[in-house]
C-alpha cells in the first residue's frame, strides 16, 4: 500500500512538470499581452513593466526561473492584481470553491445515490423510467441554464431564497450547491443503477436472498459495496472536476471562489496567476484520483496496489 | 423498507421546516436597498474587481469608482456641469501665458490619519506617478507638466528639472510646457491623486509596484471616506472620513462596492433591491425597463465614440475615396435606433458634439449615391473588382450584430462584400497594435473633457493611431492647438483638424456612447454628466416608498 502511494506521487512529478511547461508555452503563445490596453501606454512605460516582471528574457530562461521558484512555494506576483501574490489569491478564494465543492457533492451524493437505487430496484418500471429522465435532464441541462433556471423560481418568484452571494444572505449557499451538484448527481445516479444492476444479477445476491434476508438487507448491505465501486471511481476526479469546474456557478452566483479567477486570468493574460492556478488544479486531480483509486482498491479485493493485474 | 405514513410525513415536514430554516425566509429580510436607505449606506455594483487601490498603477473606471471616494485631487468638478470646483487646493492662480498654475492648499485639508495635506505631498506624489520603474501605464496624463514626459521616459533623471514645485507647504508650482485649457480637468484623474509618503515608505520605495499599503487598515488617503473591509471578489466597503475637511457635506455613512462581473446578476440583485446602483443593464432588457419602470433606467450621455479604424497602408483602404464610401454608405440612425436602442447618437465624426462647447462643423454625410460615385472613382463601379474584406470585432454580441448591419448595407449599397470575424479580447487588441487587420472596430472613451483627447490620437505615429494613416497637416494643426493661447483659436486649429479627419477617413465614426445603468429612486444627487464621475460627498438617500 505504501509503495504504492509512493510510486503514484512520484509518477505525479513529471505529468505535473509536462503540465506546467505546456501551459506556459500555451500561454506564451497566445497573442496579447498582460498590460495590452485599449489606451495603450507610452512604449517606455511597457518596456519598464516588462522588464520587472522579465518578461524580455527568453522563454525557457522564464520557465526554469519559474519552476524553480515554484518549487520554493512562490508562484509569484499577478500581473493583473499587483498588491496580492498568487499563492495568496488562490488561498483566498480556496476555501469558497471547497465549501461549495464539498455542498456540491454531498447534495450529488445524496439525490444520486437515492433515484440510482430506487431505478435499480424494479428496472424498467415507471419509478425507473422517471429517475432515469430526472438523470438524462440534469446532464443534458448546462448549469448556465439550470442557474438562472432555479433563480427565477426561488429567488425572483417564490422569494425563498438570495439571488447571489456567498455568506452574505441566509441560505445563499443552497442554489449554487444544487446547481454545480445537479449535473454530477445525474452521473451518479445513472453510475448507481448500472453498478447496482451488474451486482444485484450475480450469483451471491441469488445466494443471499434464498437465505431467505430482506430486500433491504440484501441491497444495502450486499449490493452497495460492489455497485457502489463506479461511483467511487468517480468521486474523486468529479470532486477535482466540481473545483475546477465551479467558474459558471461562481459567476451567476458572484461567489468569490478560484474557478472565477481561473477563467478572468486567461482572459487578463495574467500569466503568473493562470500558471498557479493550473498548476493548483493539476494537483488536485492527481491527488483526488490517487485517492479514489486508494478507495476503490479497499472495496473491491480484485484490484491490487501491485498493477500487474 | 417500510416507512409507517405517520413518520413519513413527519419526515416530509421535517424537511420543508429545514428549507424555509435555510432559506431564512429571506422574505422577512430587509433588502440592502431598504436597510442602506435607513442607515446612508449606498450600495454600488461595480462592474469587476479592482486590479488595486493605488491610484498610480490601477487603469480602470471600476478602480476609479472606488478611489474618488478614497482620494481627492488638487481641483474637484461639479457634479452637474464638471467645471472645475476647488479640492485640496482651495484656490489657484494661472499665468497670463497660461504655463504657470499656482495652487493654494487649504488649511484643513488632513489624511485619513489627521496628518496635514501639503505641496511636498504633490511634489512626492507626482514624483512617484512619473518614475519609470513603477510602470504607471497612466504616467502620461501628467506629460503636460514641462519635462515630465522626459522623466518618464528616462531621458532626465533629476526631479528638479520636472515642472512641480513646493514652494512652501502650501503653495505648489506646477509649469506646463504650453497652456494647456483642459489641464484642471485632469487634476481629478486619478493618476494626479496624492499618497501620503509615510504609508508608500512604510509598505516600500518610491517605485515599489503592488506593496500592502492598499489594504485596509494600512490605507491612508484624504478623501470623503476611508476604507474598512475589502474581501477580494466579494465586497469593498469605505467608510466616512471624519477628518476629510468637507466632512460636514458628506451625507452617506458607507459606500458598499459590489464587485458583479455578470451583468444579468447584477440586474437580478438590482431587481431584488440588492443595489443601489448598477454598473450597466443587459441590453435586452433596456426595451423591458423603459417600458415598465422607466423611473429605475438611465441613460446618460458619455464621453465616447464607436468606431471602425481602417488599415490604411493596404489595398483598396489605402484610397481615401474608398474610406469614404464606406463611410457614408452607413446609415447610424439605423444602428442606435434598431440594434444598441440605449440612448446612443449617430456620430458623424470623431470628437462628440458639444465637448467643452466644441462640435465639429464638418461631418461625414450619410449619402447613398454619393458613396457610389466615390467607390466609382476609385475603379469601383458598383462594386465591381472590389477585393472581399475583413471586418474584425472582439467578441461581443453587440459588436456582432453592428457589424452584420453594415456588412449588409455595404452589400445593399455598394454591392460588396465583406466578411466578419471576431477575437477574444487581448488577441484583437494584438492585432489592432500590430496593425494585422483590415477593417476593425474601436472605441475611445475621453479622459477628460476637452477635443484633444479625441483628436490627438491620429497624429502620425501616435501610440493609439493604429491605422497607418498620417496626414503632416492634421499633426500640424494638433501641434498648433496645443500652443493656442486662447481658446476660440485652440478650437479652430481643431476644426481644421477634424476636417481633414473627416475626407481623410482613416475612421469612420458611428455612435457617441450613453451610460445606461439602473438606479433606485432612493439615491440622490447623482447628476448625469459626460465623464459619468459622480462625487460621492454630493449623493445621499431618500427614502422612498415603493420597491426598490
Amino acid at each position: 500500500m505504501f509503495r504504492f502511494v509512493l510510486v503514484r506521487l512520484l509518477q505525479a512529478i513529471p505529468v505535473l512538470l509536462i503540465v506546467i511547461s505546456i501551459t506556459f508555452m500555451l500561454v506564451r503563445a497566445a497573442p496579447g499581452g498582460p498590460f495590452d490596453s485599449e489606451k495603450n501606454a507610452p512604449p517606455e512605460v511597457i518596456q519598464k513593466l516588462n522588464e520587472r516582471y522579465h518578461l524580455n528574457d527568453s522563454l525557457i530562461t522564464q520557465l526554469s526561473d519559474y519552476i524553480s521558484n515554484a518549487l520554493q512555494g512562490d508562484l509569484g506576483p499577478s500581473f493583473r492584481y499587483p498588491g496580492r501574490s498568487v499563492t495568496e489569491i488562490i488561498f483566498t478564494g480556496l476555501p469558497v470553491t471547497l465549501e461549495l465543492g464539498l455542498y456540491a457533492t454531498c447534495f450529488a451524493i445524496v439525490i444520486g445515490l437515492l433515484t440510482g437505487l430506487i431505478a435499480s430496484y424494479r428496472p424498467n418500471s415507471w419509478q425507473d423510467y422517471s429517475a432515469m429522465t430526472f438523470a438524462m435532464t440534469g446532464i443534458c441541462l448546462p448549469s448556465f441554464v439550470l442557474g438562472p433556471l432555479l433563480i427565477l423560481i426561488f429567488s425572483i418568484w417564490l422569494e425563498w431564497l438570495p439571488v447571489s452571494g456567498w455568506n452574505q444572505f441566509n441560505g445563499d449557499k443552497i442554489l449554487p450547491s444544487i446547481t454545480l451538484g445537479a449535473a454530477y448527481a445525474a452521473y451518479i445516479s445513472r453510475l448507481t443503477r448500472g453498478g447496482m444492476l451488474e451486482i444485484l444479477s450475480q450469483d451471491f445476491i441469488r445466494t443471499a436472498r434464498a437465505k431467505g434476508l430482506s430486500e433491504t438487507r440484501v441491497i444495502l448491505k450486499h449490493g452497495l459495496k460492489g455497485g457502489l465501486l463506479p461511483v467511487v471511481t468517480f468521486l474523486g476526479p468529479a470532486f477535482a472536476g466540481l473545483l475546477s469546474g465551479s467558474f459558471i456557478i461562481e459567476t451567476i452566483f458572484q461567489i468569490p471562489g478560484i474557478g472565477r479567477l481561473y477563467v478572468q486570468a486567461a482572459f487578463n493574460r495574467d500569466y503568473t496567476m493562470i500558471m498557479g492556478t493550473t498548476i493548483f488544479f493539476a494537483t488536485l486531480i492527481v491527488v483526488f484520483n490517487l485517492i479514489s483509486d486508494i478507495i476503490a482498491a479497499m472495496l473491491n479485493p480484485r484490484i491490487t496496489y501491485k498493477g500487474k493485474n | 423498507m417500510q416507512i409507517n405514513s405517520k413518520s413519513q410525513s413527519s419526515y416530509f415536514y421535517l424537511i420543508i421546516v429545514s428549507i424555509f430554516y435555510l432559506s431564512g425566509c429571506t422574505s422577512g429580510q430587509l433588502s440592502n436597498v431598504e436597510s442602506g436607505n435607513e442607515a446612508q449606506i449606498l450600495h454600488i455594483g461595480n462592474g469587476t474587481e479592482p486590479q488595486d487601490l493605488d491610484p498610480h498603477i490601477v487603469t480602470g473606471v471600476t478602480e476609479h469608482n472606488i478611489l474618488i471616494s478614497l482620494i481627492e485631487g488638487l481641483v474637484s468638478k461639479h457634479p452637474e456641469n464638471l467645471s472645475p470646483e476647488p479640492g485640496v487646493a482651495s484656490s489657484w492662480d494661472i499665468s497670463d501665458d497660461g504655463k504657470i498654475y499656482t495652487f493654494q492648499l487649504r488649511d484643513n485639508a488632513k489624511w485619513s490619519n489627521g496628518d496635514q495635506v501639503t505641496a511636498y505631498d504633490f511634489v512626492f506624489s507626482w514624483k512617484r506617478a512619473l518614475t519609470p520603474d513603477l510602470g504607471n501605464q497612466y504616467a502620461y496624463i501628467l506629460y503636460p507638466i514641462e519635462n515630465a514626459e522626459q522623466y518618464n521616459k528616462g531621458k532626465i533623471t533629476d526631479f528638479n528639472e520636472v515642472g512641480i514645485h513646493a514652494l512652501d507647504d502650501k503653495t505648489l508650482e506646477i509649469r506646463l510646457n504650453h497652456s494647456t485649457p483642459y489641464f484642471l480637468g485632469i487634476l481629478d484623474h486619478y493618476s494626479t491623486f496624492p499618497v501620503h509618503k509615510p504609508t508608500i515608505e512604510k509598505f516600500g520605495d518610491i517605485s515599489t509596484r503592488g506593496s500592502e499599503w492598499t489594504r485596509a487598515g494600512n490605507f491612508v488617503g484624504n478623501g470623503p471616506f476611508t476604507l474598512k473591509e475589502w474581501q477580494q471578489n466579494k465586497i469593498i466597503i469605505v467608510e466616512r472620513n471624519p477628518n476629510y475637511w468637507d466632512a460636514d457635506q458628506v451625507a452617506l455613512d458607507e459606500i458598499h462596492f459590489h464587485p458583479v462581473d455578470q451583468i444579468n446578476t447584477e440586474e437580478r440583485l438590482f431587481r431584488t433591491g440588492q443595489l443601489h446602483i448598477t454598473n450597466s443593464i443587459p441590453p435586452e432588457k433596456i426595451d423591458t425597463y423603459l417600458n415598465d419602470s422607466p423611473e429605475l433606467i438611465k441613460i446618460h450621455p458619455y464621453l465616447g465614440t464607436y468606431f471602425y479604424r481602417f488599415n490604411t497602408t493596404i489595398e483598396p483602404l489605402n484610397n481615401a475615396k474608398v474610406r469614404r464610401a464606406l463611410a457614408m454608405a452607413i446609415d447610424r440612425k439605423l444602428i442606435v435606433e434598431k440594434i444598441t436602442k440605449g440612448g446612443q447618437t449617430p456620430a458623424y465624426t470623431l470628437t462628440p458634439p458639444n465637448t467643452l462647447g466644441y462640435t465639429s462643423t464638418s461631418a461625414i454625410q450619410y449619402d447613398t449615391n454619393r458613396a457610389r460615385e466615390l467607390l466609382a472613382e476609385a475603379g469601383f463601379p458598383d462594386g465591381e473588382n472590389f477585393p472581399e474584406l475583413q471586418l474584425l470585432f472582439n467578441t461581443l454580441d453587440t459588436h456582432r450584430l453592428i457589424a452584420e448591419a453594415i456588412q449588409q448595407m455595404w452589400k445593399k449599397e455598394l454591392n460588396i462584400n465583406i466578411t466578419l470575424y471576431n477575437q477574444e479580447w487581448k488577441v484583437y487588441l494584438d492585432s489592432g497594435r500590430t496593425m494585422n487587420y483590415q477593417i476593425s472596430r474601436a472605441a475611445w472613451i475621453g479622459d477628460y473633457v476637452d477635443p484633444n483627447t479625441f483628436l490627438d490620437m491620429f497624429v502620425s505615429n501616435g501610440g493609439n493611431n493604429r491605422t497607418g494613416w498620417s496626414n503632416a497637416e492634421y499633426d500640424n494643426y494638433i501641434a498648433m492647438a496645443a500652443l493656442a493661447s486662447d481658446i476660440e483659436t485652440r478650437y479652430q486649429y481643431f476644426q481644421q483638424a477634424e476636417k481633414i479627419l473627416n475626407e481623410e477617413v482613416p475612421i469612420i465614426p458611428i455612435y457617441t456612447y450613453s451610460r445606461v445603468f439602473l438606479k433606485s429612486p432612493a439615491v440622490q444627487g447623482w447628476y448625469p454628466n459626460l465623464l459619468d464621475h459622480h462625487p460621492y460627498k454630493y449623493v445621499y438617500l431618500e427614502q422612498v416608498n415603493t420597491d426598490n
